[in-house]
């Protein structure tokens, strides 16, 4: 493969709180190549939104990255000074939130808004600017952009006032695109368009992009790549197919056993994963799934769980897939 | 979608600069308008403006409209409304009352507004970098602030005019000084709300600096409430200021302002209440026009209360 444009080693974003060390991410590691779609799926406080607080720098005290490298292109992110990550965030690499309703600055006109990113990167002059916002609210869908320029936030919907931050995000072209969530505060009406909004724009500016969600329909419509999160790490890694065709780790078997089909009788029960995920705070040693899992051996309460390659093409982090592996491997061997 | 311009594309037509500054000009006209229109709906806040543009005409031309001169006995002491030719009467040295309510006007008002517009400035500095940096900041800036917080007010302004020459601009130092720590915590209070909007985060997500984030998000989000309760204090001033005043720290007798002029008719209350009650009244309804202008401007800086 190409040279990624991101590549992820070894995050560690930790918060020390006063109950101990509650590690959000904890040893994650995966690459974005240019022009793909990484889609980063796990329950909720599984570590996806600090992920990418962690690529932009945003992560506030009392959390911290305390290990791991990000490089972006060939820049090291986490030395870059303060400043310098300024001139990145919203300029080379941009963000679209969860929530569109409080993303934005609700006493300055979207105009502003738009035209106040461009200039901060860019150096426009303010005429250029607003040409340029205009331009990028007809791109993003907004009708009559130039009458919209001056109507305030609190004017528009969730899902205009999100098509607003789509383009405040892709003002400046970015190399890649962070969506954290952007269509769950969202209708189901609206969250398809806005996720073909996103699919248009990435593959016309061809930037990478990472969507961070938990709705595998949304992983299945979008993703090239798949990384599944569970308490802060990382459990499978793998391109899109493979990951649905032949999920390994018992984990991801288990989220997409739980999608409702259609032809599932109204009788059946909903197929869920027993318990709840752990608090990642001062976690003990072993993987963090085994008190939910099916596969779980003793192992699996004391030693971490070993990445492993598995033969279907994907990364999983598990004692019981590496045993599996083992055992096909060893079969092949054998087998003249 | 499809016939969406390129995205290097000039699909806008040039404008000339003049088109342009014309049109900065007219989205500023009609923000104002816009602005204009969400106070101009709060009908007591239109009515306290007018009112107080009079109450200020009347105290900047007061040497010219007064009948008499307010220091000079020229009717009976305590004079009822009406004696001696005074439509509100005389004190109780038989100055005339009108006139000194116009002239007492220029230093009530002087000692209510501007010690709470000082203040409000200094306190909005430090509650923004207070709240905004917290940690160690935060503790510095709020517990020095705690210790003058500990006085009540009146006594530390009395103590700061103690130890200057007694005068109005001792007035507006001590009452701007002790006004500091109250509006410092509502502006830290509401900074450290406003800091932990989606839209701080996504600001800072789109390359904003802490300049930027400061003046253009922090701030003005934060202003109403401060704006609203910095001109309810105006009027509380007005009557710490007489108080300072009564005490001998501030205006010097026969010069009066409003609150020393309801001090002053003590004295002769039983005889002659009004000597108590017009002051009184003009410090009550002045304020109250304080707050509906308070009321009123938070609504003009609101823009979801600004409506086409």
């Amino acid at each position: 493969m190409s040279e990624p444009v991101l590549s992820v080693r070894g995050l560690k974003t930790h918060f020390r709180l006063r109950t101990g060390t509650l590690k959000a991410v904890d040893g994650l590691s995966f690459e974005l190549q240019a022009g793909r779609v990484l889609c980063i799926v796990g329950e909720s406080g599984s570590g996806k939104s600090v992920t990418a607080q962690s690529i932009m720098r945003l992560i506030e005290l009392p959390g911290r990255i305390v290990d791991g490298d990000i490089s972006f292109r060939d820049q090291d992110l986490l030395a870059l000074t303060e400043h310098e990550m300024e001139d990145l965030r919203g300029n080379r690499i941009g963000m679209i939130f969860q929530d569109p309703m409080t993303s934005l600055n609700p006493v300055f006109t979207i105009g502003e808004q738009i035209v106040e990113t461009i200039i901060a990167h860019t150096g426009a002059s303010k005429e250029e600017a607003r040409a340029r916002a205009v331009e990028l609210m007809r791109l993003v869908g907004i009708p009559e952009p130039e009458g919209r320029l001056t109507d305030y936030p609190h004017q528009f919907s969730g899902g205009m006032r999100q098509r607003v931050l789509i383009a405040i995000a892709i003002a400046c072209e970015p190399d890649i695109l962070i969506a954290d969530e952007p269509t769950t505060a969202l209708d189901v009406t609206i969250q398809a368009q806005i996720l073909r909004l996103l699919s248009d724009i990435q593959k016309k500016l061809g930037s990478a992009m990472i969507l961070i969600t938990h709705d595998l329909g949304v992983v299945s419509a979008m993703a090239d790549d798949v990384l599944v999160m569970y308490s802060g790490r990382m459990v499978e890694y793998g391109d899109v197919k493979t990951i649905f065709r032949n999920p390994r780790h018992p984990y991801t078997l288990g989220l997409l056993d739980s999608i409702i089909k259609l032809d599932d009788s109204r009788e059946s029960e909903l197929r869920s994963i027993s318990g709840l995920p752990p608090i990642p705070i001062n976690p003990p040693p072993g993987c963090a799934f085994r008190d939910r899992c099916v596969k779980a051996m003793d192992v699996c309460g004391t030693q971490d769980p070993p990445w492993v390659e598995t033969a279907t093409g994907s990364t999983a982090v598990c004692h019981a897939v590496e045993a599996e592996e083992g055992a096909a491997g060893a079969g092949q061997g054998a087998a003249p | 979608m499809t016939d969406a311009p390129g995205l290097h594309g000039q699909s806008m037509r040039q404008r000339s600069a003049a088109d342009l500054r014309r049109e900065n000009l007219h989205i500023m006209w009609r923000t104002l308008t816009l602005a204009w229109h969400a106070y101009a709906k709060d009908k007591a806040a239109v009515g306290a403006l007018i009112f107080m543009i009079i109450v200020v005409l009347i105290a900047i031309f007061a040497p010219y409209i007064s009948p008499h001169d307010p220091t000079e006995a020229v009717g009976t002491r305590g004079g009822l409304p009406g004696t001696d030719g005074l439509l509100l009467g005389g004190d109780m040295d038989g100055r005339d009352m009108l006139s000194r309510l116009f002239w007492g006007g220029r230093v009530s008002l002087l000692i209510g507004v501007v010690p709470t517009v000082a203040a409000t400035f200094i306190a909005v500095v430090l509650g923004l970098f207070a709240g905004y940096i917290g940690g160690w900041a935060d503790q510095v800036v709020m517990r020095i602030l705690d210790v003058f917080f500990a006085f009540p007010l009146v006594l530390l302004a009395i103590v700061i005019a103690g130890i200057l020459d007694p005068g109005v601009a001792t007035l507006i130092l001590s009452i701007t000084v002790a006004l500091v720590p109250y509006i410092a915590r509502l502006v830290r209070t509401t900074t450290v709300s406003v800091k932990q909007e989606p839209y701080i985060e996504a600001a800072r997500a789109g390359g904003a600096t802490t300049p930027t984030i400061l003046t253009r998000y922090i701030l003005p989000n934060m202003l109403a409430p401060v704006i609203v309760y910095s001109t309810t204090l105006i009027g509380l001033m007005m009557v710490v200021g007489s108080g300072l005043s009564f005490l001998g720290l501030g205006i010097q007798p026969p010069d009066a302002d409003w609150g020393t002029m309801v001090s002053d008719g003590r004295a002769v209350l039983k005889r002659a209440p009004h000597a108590t009650a017009f002051p009184g009244f003009v410090i009550v309804i002045v304020s109250l026009a304080f707050s509906f202008i308070g009321d009123g401007l938070r609504d003009a800086l609101d823009p979801r209360a600004r409506v086409r």
